[in-house]
């Protein structure tokens, strides 16, 4: 996300020689002066009281999404996906490093942009979010009953997946676009100036399992080598289709922003998915070699297993027809989004004066009067005027993202006149307009992609923060704000700051999802491997240098707590597991000088926590999740010896068995 | 850290009563949840009252099989089978110190017992840690108690 440095003020400023609409006047806005006397009542959710909506919030650059109620702006939540998270272990624990395995090996960071809550037929159901890896390209599906990460896929030939994760209205497909072209389906060392021949842009059309949400690439339409931007899927009338924003057409190389920005109109392209699908089903896709992970969270093992996958299938719109068509559009598109009946497409050129609309069913007449305006790499591109519905004439400046109520009614950021637009879809007339403090990038009505909005309340994911709240340092909170749009006018009612820097979040009724939730795992249905299910199970075995711990927590001691025989250049893994069957109490362990973080486990759940000991000493471990009055006595320890001594493995608890060494009180003590 | 406030106003709110012998205060509403909108919370098992269950000789040893397979599981790492208290008391003579639903009610039911048994309240007072809710069903709770009648000799 571009940041601007000029002051919302000025901002407000220059729009007030473009647009007609009443501006406040170029002085300090004060922080109160749009908030309406009832604001706190109405974002009031009293202690023990539950918020109407959950929020899905990308966290951008911390690789993470966190989880908001709503209307109370409170933060409930965060969920790592793309990040490792030291706090309970995600990237940390055996279980989980395979998640954020790739074809470049480890990769333990990536920045979260989008997030897309799965519907079916275009309501949301309440299953799963798909979060999109924007640098090193990847999908995620996080579990809604579980608020965890189940599956991440790697995306091949592409990079910057930034126009991603959208789906289809039944969740058919997530889509992954790639912001950069690059030398796809050849040799990818070429001169970055022979981009006009070699570099080709990607979309991405993943599978997803009805049943089970797994994840697999279906095909992949290959395009010209333009920027995409976002992306919306057709709904009701349009569904089978699905539109990308595209820049750069260009095809700049270098200083795009210059020299992406040349063209009066770019494109927004639409893919007919259902044809690709029937040239996919008559074996018109080519299999293409590509390395990348797949990878899968098991929750009878609680562990992820990485998986390298080695190919693609590929489909060329230039060789088969009717797939893909371009729609010209102002001044490099930033959002492009549906409206809830499908019929219109709206497209937010950022450089733009205008906001078009375009028409899906103008688009079908169009395409079957092959009504076209030339064409964009020997593909087909429609007339603009043709396919337009309207325009909404002077709405701001800046125009990013548009989301929906339920009344026909648009809303659209405007970043750099740092504002929300609301205006009327078939009419196109502007209806309100609010400031936002400051410089807003995505907006979310809750409910506002699907096709029956909720409505209510509507968010503002502002990039610049300034004054907003007490200053910490040079670097601020994102801010965010919530306003009530349930009447005529848009009302803002709280500032809140937000976690990482969001990009877009969607937002869900809380009913939808609360009453699924999972309280426990049950640890009759536990299948990891290392499992003790009882404490008569713990033990201790060593295999090779390897050191395995079978470790059980429950209120308030580990077992065993009393470890001896290990010895430098030894692998220990506490495979501890949680024995307790109540929500709300997990355990935690932390070893002394381990090079990596706890592990928080669940109840019912193994978790592995690997602990190579650089030194002979004694080293303390113990429960890091305050879990009970006596949880300060939950602590044991691990003897580490010099390698090559003979203390043999013992391990005990709440008994002081005989010692480990063999020279002194071997008796007892379990042989190696 | 919630936890730790939740045992503590627990434990001082059961040593005010055992020691006052007064009624519990009725203002709960600061540590209890308002449920009105809440839709998750926690199902615990109903009441069990003495004559819902019926002992009867000799023991049902498949239910003694599996309650054992239970106490190992979930039961074995805070009670021992003799009368040494771990975290727990110790099981041995259980079924003579207290009367089955007693026993049920503490493994399927403990918010109910430790809000209003007298002996479950002392319990919480020597032990100082929750009898925890290991998500036991009624018929699995008869098993553990005919295991804990073999346990105390009972053929």
């Amino acid at each position: 996300m571009m940041k601007i440095t000029a002051l919302p003020c000025r901002s407000a400023g220059i729009a007030l020689l473009f647009t007609a609409a009443s501006f406040q006047s170029c002085k300090p806005r004060g922080a109160t002066a749009a908030v309406t006397g009832d604001a706190a009542e109405k974002v009031y959710v009293a202690p023990g009281k539950y918020d109407e909506f959950y929020s899905f919030v990308s966290g951008g650059f911390n690789g993470q999404m966190s989880v908001y109620g709503y209307p109370s702006g409170r933060l409930l939540r965060i969920i790592p996906v793309f990040s490792l998270q030291p706090e309970n272990g995600y990237g940390f624990s055996e279980e989980t490093k395979p998640m954020l395995n790739t074809a470049h090996g480890y990769v333990p960071w990536d920045d979260l942009h989008h997030v897309s809550l799965s519907t079916t037929n275009g309501e949301h159901d309440g299953r799963w979010v798909f979060a999109n890896g924007n640098n090193t390209p990847r999908i995620a599906r996080v579990d809604m009953s579980t608020f965890r990460t189940a599956e991440i896929l790697e995306i091949p030939n592409s990079a910057g997946n930034h126009s991603s994760p959208y789906i289809t209205e039944n969740t058919e497909y997530v889509v992954a676009g790639t912001r950069f072209s690059i030398p796809v389906l050849t040799n990818e060392d070429v001169p970055i100036n022979t981009y006009k021949d070699n570099f080709r842009g990607t979309i991405s059309f993943i599978k997803v399992d009805p049943q089970s949400g797994h994840l697999n690439i279906a095909f992949q339409v290959l395009t010209p080598g333009v920027n995409f931007d976002l992306a919306r899927a057709g709904k009701g009338p349009s569904h089978g289709w699905f539109f990308f924003s595209c820049y750069n057409s260009e095809k700049a190389n270098t200083l795009l922003e210059v020299n992406a920005s040349a063209k009066d109109k770019d494109f927004i392209m639409a893919i007919n998915w259902k044809k690709a699908e029937e040239y996919l089903a008559a074996g018109k896709g080519k299999k293409v070699a590509a390395k990348y992970a797949h990878n899968l969270l098991d929750e009878k093992t609680h562990t992820a297993t990485s998986t390298i996958l080695n190919e693609v299938l590929v489909l060329d719109p230039k060789e088969l027809e009717g797939i893909v068509y371009f729609i010209p559009c102002p001044k490099s598109p930033h959002g492009t989004d549906v409206d809830p009946t499908g019929e219109y497409i709206v497209g937010s050129g950022k450089l733009a004066a205008v906001i078009p609309v375009f028409s899906f069913t103008k688009m079908q007449q169009a395409i079957a009067a092959k009504n076209y305006d030339g064409s964009y790499d020997g593909l087909p591109v429609l007339k603009y005027e043709a396919v337009l519905h309207g325009e909404v004439t002077k709405p701001g400046l800046g125009p990013l993202h548009t989301e929906f109520d339920a009344n026909g009614n648009a809303y659209t950021s405007m970043f750099v006149s740092s504002e929300i637009v609301k205006w009327n879809v078939k009419e196109l007339k502007v209806l309100d307009r609010v400031p936002t403090y400051y410089s807003i990038g995505h907006l979310s009505v809750m409910g506002g992609p699907t096709k029956k909005p909720y409505g209510k309340y509507m968010v503002a994911y502002n990039k610049i923060t300034k004054d907003r709240y007490l200053p910490v340092g040079p670097e601020l909170p994102q801010s965010a704000q919530l306003y009530d749009i349930s009447g005529d006018k848009m009302k803002l009612l709280l500032d809140f700051p937000t976690v990482g820097e969001p990009h877009y979040a969607e937002a869900i009724l809380a009913d939808k999802i609360s009453k699924n939730s999972v309280k426990i795992y049950k640890i009759e249905e536990n299948q990891h491997p290392y499992v003790s299910k009882g404490e008569g199970q713990t033990k201790v075995e060593r295999k090779g240098n390897q050191v395995h711990v079978w470790m059980t927590a429950i209120r308030s001691h580990l077992t065993p707590d009393n470890i001896e025989g290990v010895k430098v250049g030894d692998e220990v893994y506490f495979h501890v597991t949680n024995l307790e069957q109540d929500w709300d109490v997990p355990h935690g362990f932390a070893i002394k000088g381990a090079n990596n973080a706890e592990i928080l486990i669940m109840p019912g759940e193994t978790q592995t926590l690997l602990f190579k000991p650089d030194r002979a000493g004694m080293f303390p471990f113990y429960c890091t999740d305050f879990c009970s009055a006596l949880h300060q006595e939950m602590q044991g320890y691990l003897r580490v010896s010099p390698t090559g001594s003979n203390v043999a493995l013992a391990f005990s608890t709440g008994t002081n068995k005989p010692a480990g060494d063999k020279d002194s009180t071997a008796a007892g003590a379990k042989a190696e | 850290m919630k936890h730790l406030v939740f045992y503590l106003l627990c434990a001082g709110f059961f040593t005010l009563y055992a020691c006052g012998g007064n009624e519990p205060p009725k203002e709960t509403t600061a540590t209890t949840p308002s449920t009105e909108n809440n839709t998750a919370t926690e199902i615990h098992g109903t009441e069990i009252k003495a004559g819902d269950i019926t002992l009867s000789t000799p023991l049902n040893a498949a239910w003694v099989t599996k309650g054992k397979e239970i106490y190992g599981l979930k039961c074995q790492a805070c009670h021992k089978l003799t009368d040494e208290r771990l975290v727990g008391p110790g099981w041995k003579n259980v079924t003579t110190r207290r009367e089955p639903q007693w026993i049920m009610n503490m493994i399927t039911n403990v918010d109910m017992m430790l809000e209003k048994d007298a002996e479950a309240q002392k319990l919480l007072e020597q032990c100082l840690v929750r009898m925890p809710n290991q998500n036991i069903t009624k018929d699995e709770a008869r098993e553990i108690l005919e295991f804990m009648r073999s346990n105390d000799g009972v053929k």
